[in-house]
């Protein structure tokens, strides 16, 4: 029989190789962007470059305007989160406290938005997006970023407020609190972690996204960093692989910083909501 | 609920559009968008440079430069023209432009472009951008598939290193490669990826043309005797011989590098431009060299799909576009956009640029070639692109591995292949 001991030590263990399976793209990733182009096409590669060097980055900021493309990803990836969150969490609200026919079909709604394809989407969105004066534009790319992140959005935050408990709602309108008072004081500070978990969802998915971009965005200077490095590669998929994988370095780390200062607060906030549940 | 969440996105739509762009110029100035792929560092750079030049001796004209990019043109442009926002001159390649032409997005450039320009750039390339009545492109870039070889292997194995005036036989290029192999080293690594164009293109060296087009102007896919020569060579050196190895068959031209450098293949096949990579990339000491591909009864003929320039039919500016592309294309502008990408010029004049003659990586091979390109075989062929994926690429990549024989190869193209085209044709 596995006495306690071992079985936590077989339980990191098992964490452990599935972070060291995570990073392992990421490392390479990091390994690449210094390396020289000679050793980027050894037969038999290393992680750590043997000659390491900042020219891949110097060549991507020379080839490319990576600060402004990083700026506008920014811009766009923040107001897409900030504007999903604002519109999701009320609709989830309703769609979690409400059960209805209704409330039952925007739920299946959702779940079916999510399956359209990108391209049977484009062309109607392009020509609405055109009509309001939005193409080439990083509040029309916004707009589009929100709505596509809205569906994801509702339905997680929708499983965040059935989590909190009915019944301190109920307390809360028993010691006189109103409707507005009690979604203010005593539901949305249980729901933080998740607002902002569904925040960062709606981030990263306009941070990373690429195909909209490419479409939408048309003057060089407010393309975002995803269609920026595309540049990199040319036809038949030949790539530039240094400048490349010291660009997709740096457009990761935005994402990295986000999820390392935001996770404490998931956390905290999960750790407050059990204890006031 | 409802009305207020409406009312509120109403409200936002409104706002985001007060927050658009969409300014127009009142400075009587014309603004043409010239979307480039250019991509790689060198020819990025030429090309805005000549985007500059042209600013600066044209105030009343100015060309904005917009980088694009290969892997995603043809949805981008195709949106933007649906759209009707598509830049004014778009740059992308011969194979691409079928839809787009026929679709009616594009300016036929009959009449617009000018003699010089016409009559500079041959004919066999302008046949690359002919679709039905009209001229679509601009062919200004191509390039060969040549053998990159490792030249110390060859020096040393003494084999008969071959020249554009006498080039390999396939027969004799299957002999080499059997020559050079064992011990676990190859003579040659084929990277075929995308099997189709490759295959294609080098079968008209052996008179394989593959697609017929009958009188009544509708094509259909016969495998003959020529067209065996190339596949088969291939199919032996991997299966018969083992002078190539099974494992690039899945690889791009990018991925054979490493083995190459280290001295695992004595000869990759690649296009003419990737000799920029292997000039960046190549250790140390590396020597390597040029070689024409292999030539059949049809001499050193390949089929190739020349980059393009085009201008958008929405444009409202043709002449001032087509004003734009005679400058860059200019003979001594062309050769600086060829040597920026590591390509050969379509113009006459250009190709006899000394530069382009040096034997210094290769170059004077390369143009050697020149004279025998012709357009790739599918170019003007309607579904061809469904063709390709669908049966093409399938039934190569399984022969080429071992998994069916010959015959079942040309029932699979012939057979499925015409059963594709047909619902083009109808």
């Amino acid at each position: 029989m596995r006495t306690p001991t071992a079985a936590r030590a077989g339980q990191y263990a098992a964490l452990l190789a599935y972070l060291v399976f995570l990073a392992l793209p990421f490392l390479w990733l990091v390994s690449t962007a210094f390396k020289p182009p000679r050793e980027l096409a050894s037969l038999h590669p290393t992680w750590i470059p043997e000659d390491p060097t900042l020219a891949n980055f110097r060549q991507a900021f020379d080839e490319q305007p990576l600060l402004q493309a990083g700026l506008n990803s920014l811009a766009a990836a923040v107001g897409a989160a900030v504007i999903a969150v604002l519109i999701a969490t009320p609709m989830a609200y309703v769609m979690a406290r409400q059960r209805g026919r209704l409330t039952k079909a925007a739920t299946g709604w959702v779940v079916i938005s999510q399956s359209f394809p990108f391209v049977l989407l484009i062309i109607p969105l392009f020509l609405v997006l055109k009509r309001l004066r939005l193409v080439d534009s990083v509040p029309g790319l916004v707009m589009v970023y929100v709505v596509w992140a809205l569906p994801f959005a509702l339905w997680m935050l929708s499983g965040y407020v059935r989590a909190v408990p009915v019944e301190l709602e109920e307390a809360a309108a028993v010691d006189g609190a109103g409707r507005v008072r009690t979604l203010v004081s005593v539901t949305a500070p249980l729901l933080a972690p998740g607002i902002v978990a569904t925040a960062l969802f709606a981030f990263v998915t306009a941070w990373n996204e690429f195909f909209f971009a490419l479409v939408l965005l048309k003057t060089p200077e407010k393309q975002t960093l995803p269609v920026v490095l595309t540049h990199f590669i040319g036809a038949e998929g030949v790539a530039d692989l240094g400048p490349l994988a010291a660009a997709a370095f740096l457009a990761t780390l935005p994402s990295l910083v986000v999820f390392a200062l935001i996770q404490r607060r998931i956390t905290s906030g999960m750790l407050a909501g059990a204890v006031k549940s | 609920m409802r009305t207020r969440l409406l009312a509120a996105l109403a409200a936002a739509l409104l706002l985001l559009a007060g927050c658009s762009s969409g300014a127009t110029r009142d400075d009587g100035r014309i603004t043409l968008r010239f979307q480039s792929l250019a991509w790689q560092q060198e020819s990025v750079a030429a090309t805005k440079d000549l985007v500059r030049e042209w600013n600066a001796a044209h105030p009343e004209v100015r060309v904005e430069y917009v980088q694009g990019s290969w892997d995603s043109v043809h949805d981008q442009l195709l949106t933007a023209f649906e759209g009707g926002e598509a830049p004014d001159i778009v740059h992308d390649a011969s194979d691409d432009l079928a839809d787009f032409a026929y679709g009616g997005y594009l300016a036929d450039l009959t009449g617009l472009l000018p003699e010089r320009l016409t009559s500079d750039i041959p004919r066999r390339s302008w046949e690359t951008v002919t679709f039905g009545d009209g001229v679509y492109g601009v062919p200004f870039l191509q390039e060969p598939r040549v053998l990159i070889a490792n030249a110390a292997w060859l020096k040393k194995s003494g084999v008969r290193i071959p020249t554009p005036g006498r080039p390999w036989s396939w027969a004799e290029f299957r002999q080499v490669t059997e020559r050079l192999s064992g011990d676990g080293k190859y003579g040659v690594a084929w990277p075929l990826k995308e099997p189709v164009s490759a295959t294609l293109n080098l079968s008209l060296t052996a008179g394989g043309r593959l697609f017929h087009r009958g009188p009544d102007g509708k094509v259909t896919v016969r495998f003959e005797a020529g067209d065996e020569v190339v596949p088969r060579t291939v199919h032996d050196q991997v299966g018969t011989d083992r002078s190539a190895p099974a494992s690039t068959l899945g690889s791009g031209g990018s991925d054979t590098l490493p083995g190459f450098f280290a001295g695992r293949y004595a000869m990759v096949p690649l296009g003419f431009s990737y000799r920029q990579q292997i000039a960046q990339q190549a250790p140390e000491g590396f020597e390597w060299q040029v070689l024409p591909a292999p030539a059949g009864r049809a001499g050193l003929t390949q089929g190739v799909s020349p980059q393009t320039l085009s201008i958008a039919e929405d444009s409202p500016h043709k002449e001032e576009a087509a004003a734009f592309l005679d400058f860059l294309l200019r003979p001594r502008n062309m050769v600086r956009l060829a040597l920026g990408d590591w390509m050969l010029p379509t113009g006459t004049q250009a190709l006899k640029d000394p530069a382009l003659h040096t034997r210094e990586h290769g170059w004077a091979t390369g143009t050697a070639l020149a004279r025998h390109l012709r357009p790739a075989p599918a170019q003007s062929v309607r579904g061809y692109p469904e063709w390709k994926d669908k049966v093409a690429t399938p039934a190569l990549q399984e022969y080429y591995s071992g998994a069916i024989g010959l015959p079942e190869l040309r029932e699979r193209l012939e057979e499925d292949g015409n059963l594709v085209l047909a619902r083009y044709q109808r």
